[in-house]
């Protein structure tokens, strides 16, 4: 463990092979732009050499929210290691949820019915459109509109009082379980969904009235950390950074999951490539996925909510009191957990940031043997330095906006 | 198996003597790390398979040989098409050839397998720790790590804990 | 003729020095931005419109230590952001409060591992602690009222 209270101290030598000659000859200025910032949305820690305010070179340095939980849900039951997985990408955690259930559904091949999986797909969009917000205030409130910041966080509490509705909880819902959900939405979610679709497509239109044509927004994103299609792709980024530069990535349509592929939806793309047309895209995804969910609340189907099957899924208590087989199934499950056979499964889904994925393997027993995220803001953050070269610290602090990460999710 | 993947599967079975599974419509193939490199060029010249997704090892401690199955998820956007190479290491000395001439997102993803565990990477530019502290011993994501677990402060175990953590002073 | 008859006409207020002392340091108390993970969502969503704290005195985060006096803790603290944080706190000028927003902060948490300090009063010395995964953000604001109620019972020390 390192020694408490003290700094290391990085010397140039350490990295001597990252930065340019002028570094070494002391031409340039080596400057830290430190774990605890206001615009790095997070503890990022950038490594910057500056030839006055031009960035020469960008040096990320990660690991500050390492919380271990690839290690620590090795050691859990499957049903109670899903808790950890909210916890990874913060602002994304109905999809970290969703991501688990189908790699443990994928493994033990369990139906889920059509009920629960529209209502995934539901919870799934409004995460998208409350994430996108917090996006838009915060990289907003980077270029100094901090009017947008309150604009957004108002809508997000009315999405966030509608997970609070279904399952108890703002934030680390945990609704999504391997086999369906938890229990069954009250009756007044399709009331409080509903308003949600009337009143949002005005508010996008008024965050779009105040950013997308003012001239101040335009000059500080229009042209800023261009990545090519090919770079991007080279590098592994995937979600709006790659979509801003024209591929029309998204797996959603790709490798449809829980009946995405049902729903009538578009998937939009620039090509530019810069600041400005990450913006755009994520602007029309909101106003795509309030479609989707329009499409999945009037189709939603009738039924129960999670499968029948007692090994993988808790009995309803009411059977508890009256049932043999549920109560040993009950026992069981809460004790030991089920087993998942042998073998290693990859799933995916589409969080806002772009492809969350998750790589089970498992030895028979009730525990993950290994489990690993292959989380969007990881590879999105490793090609940020390619966008930044040659630009101003002020547009680095935009571009850091418009890629969309979360520390959660780099650090794990 | 997809039937645009079958032919490739095939190609690599032929050329670099893979061994091809399919678990519930995901194809990994199995391969030595000699024939690494070779491979993953191939994949991505010949059938465009320009995204390397993640790369991520397993540790199957106490089998000493091999112990770790290092994975690579490879992504064909024009063809949507997956494919996961796995490539057997042995337990003492793990080390593998790197993939950042092919791929340039393997940077972080190679230097994250030698922090969490410890696997050597041949070439890699910049062999440092990722996650971890600079100065930290050990690799936390071996089976033989432990997970560092504090007990629970319970009412009667509750000054014996307090006594042994540190406490901040002003 | 007392001075209570005066009081009236010259609008003047009688008061102790440490109640002085100690309504000025609730009424503007300025947190420093030290988000960390989860629980700072949670610390905007009090900050914005529907949670106003700026009600409480609240109106601005610094990001910097040096003109900031409460020190939010809100996450998980890994071990290699530890000492990071006590260089801030010690960066903090007198008089100086920290709440450990969150149950990763308070007490380790859900992580029980290698990664994450247990509770972050390993590290600096905690005044109060706001339970909750991630608090709502009238936890927070509870917090904080208690923290005011704390510091206006504080007595003057001597300098020692």
């Amino acid at each position: 463990m390192t020694t408490p209270y003290t700094i290391p101290e990085v010397t140039l030598d350490e990295i001597k092979h990252l930065v340019s000659q002028r570094a070494i000859d002391g031409e340039t200025v080596l400057l830290n732009m430190g774990p605890q910032h206001p615009s790095t949305h997070g503890v990022l820690r950038l490594l910057l050499e500056l030839d006055g305010e031009t960035v020469v070179t960008c040096v990320p340095d990660i690991g500050y929210l390492h919380t271990g939980i690839e290690k620590n849900m090795e050691s859990k039951t499957y049903i109670k290691a899903e808790v950890m997985t909210d916890r990874l990408d913060y602002l994304n955690t109905v999809g970290n949820n969703f991501a688990y259930c189908l790699a443990v559904e994928k493994m033990i091949e369990l139906d889920v019915p059509p009920r629960a999986q529209a209502i995934r797909v539901i919870l799934a969009e409004l995460q998208r459109i409350a994430s996108h917000l917090i996006w838009l205030a915060t990289s907003a409130l980077d270029v100094a509109a901090m009017s947008v910041f309150l604009y957004a966080f108002r809508e997000r509490e009315i999405i966030l009082d509608v997970l609070e509705l279904v399952s108890g909880q703002r934030m680390m819902t945990t609704y999504i379980r391997p086999g369906g959900l938890w229990r069954d939405v009250p009756v007044e979610f399709d009331a409080a969904v509903r308003n949600i679709l009337d009143t949002f497509p005005k508010r996008i239109d008024e965050y779009e009235d105040l950013l997308t044509k003012n001239p101040l927004f335009l000059d500080r994103t229009m042209g800023i950390g261009k990545i090519s299609a090919e770079e991007a792709i080279q590098w592994g980024a995937t979600g709006a950074t790659l979509r801003g530069s024209g591929p029309d990535w998204d797996l959603r349509k790709k490798r449809p999951y829980s009946g995405y592929e049902q729903y009538d939806f578009e998937v939009p793309t620039a090509t530019e490539g810069d600041v400005y047309a990450r913006y755009l895209v994520r602007i029309r995804e909101m106003r795509e996925a309030l479609k989707i969910v329009e499409q999945a609340l009037n189709k939603l189907p009738l039924g129960p909510v999670s499968t029948n099957d007692y090994k993988y899924v808790p009995p309803p208590r009411s059977e508890l009191g009256v049932s043999m087989e549920a109560l040993i199934h009950h026992f069981k499950l809460w004790t030991e957990g089920f087993n998942v056979p042998k073998g290693s499964v990859y799933a995916a889904v589409e969080s806002p940031r772009g492809e969350l994925g998750v790589f089970l393997e498992s030895d028979g027993g009730p525990k993950p043997f290994r489990i690993h995220w292959r989380t969007p803001s990881y590879n999105n953050l490793e090609a940020m330095p390619v966008m930044t070269e040659g630009l101003l610290i002020a547009d680095l602090v935009a571009i850091i906006g418009s890629i969309d990460i979360v520390l959660g999710d780099v650090d794990r | 198996m997809d039937k645009q993947l079958q032919p490739i599967v095939q190609k690599l079975k032929k050329e670099f003597g893979a061994e091809v599974t399919e678990f519930r419509g995901d194809v990994q193939v199995l391969l030595a790390s000699e024939k690494l490199i070779a491979a993953s060029l191939k994949l991505r010249d010949e059938f465009d398979f320009a995204l390397l997704s993640t790369i991520t090892a397993v540790d199957y401690w106490p089998e000493e040989s091999p112990r770790f199955h290092i994975v690579y998820v490879f992504n064909s956007l024009s063809k949507n098409l997956q494919l996961m190479l796995r490539v057997p290491v042995a337990g003492e000395n793990p080390t593998i050839p790197t993939l950042t001439e092919v791929y340039k997102n393997a940077n972080w993803r190679e230097r994250e397998l030698w922090d969490m565990f410890g696997i050597k990477v041949d070439g890699h530019p910049d062999l440092r720790r990722l996650l971890m502290p600079d100065d930290w011993n050990g690799h936390p994501l071996r089976k033989d790590y432990p997970l560092g677990y504090e007990e629970p402060q319970f009412t009667f175990n509750y000054e014996e804990i307090d006594l042994s953590k540190p406490h901040g002073e002003v | 003729m007392g001075v209570e008859q005066k009081l009236g006409e010259m609008g003047a207020v009688t008061t102790t020095l440490e109640q002085a002392m100690n309504w000025g340091r609730t009424r503007a108390m300025w947190p420093m931005l030290f988000g960390l993970a989860c629980c700072a969502i949670e610390m905007m969503a009090a900050q914005s419109a529907h949670y106003d704290m700026s009600r409480f005195g609240m109106e601005l985060m610094r990001p910097s230590p040096r003109q900031a006096d409460l020190m939010i803790v809100a996450g998980r603290v890994s071990r290699k952001m530890a000492p990071v944080l006590r260089h801030l706190f010690d960066q903090m000028a007198e008089p100086k409060w920290v709440i450990a927003m969150g149950d990763c902060a308070s007490c380790g948490g859900v992580f029980n591992n290698y990664a994450v300090v247990q509770g972050v009063d390993e590290i600096v010395p905690v005044d109060i602690y706001v339970s909750g995964c991630p608090p709502r953000p009238e936890a927070l604001i509870g917090g904080v009222m208690a923290l005011y109620e704390k510091v206006e019972a504080e007595k003057i020390k001597a300098a020692a």
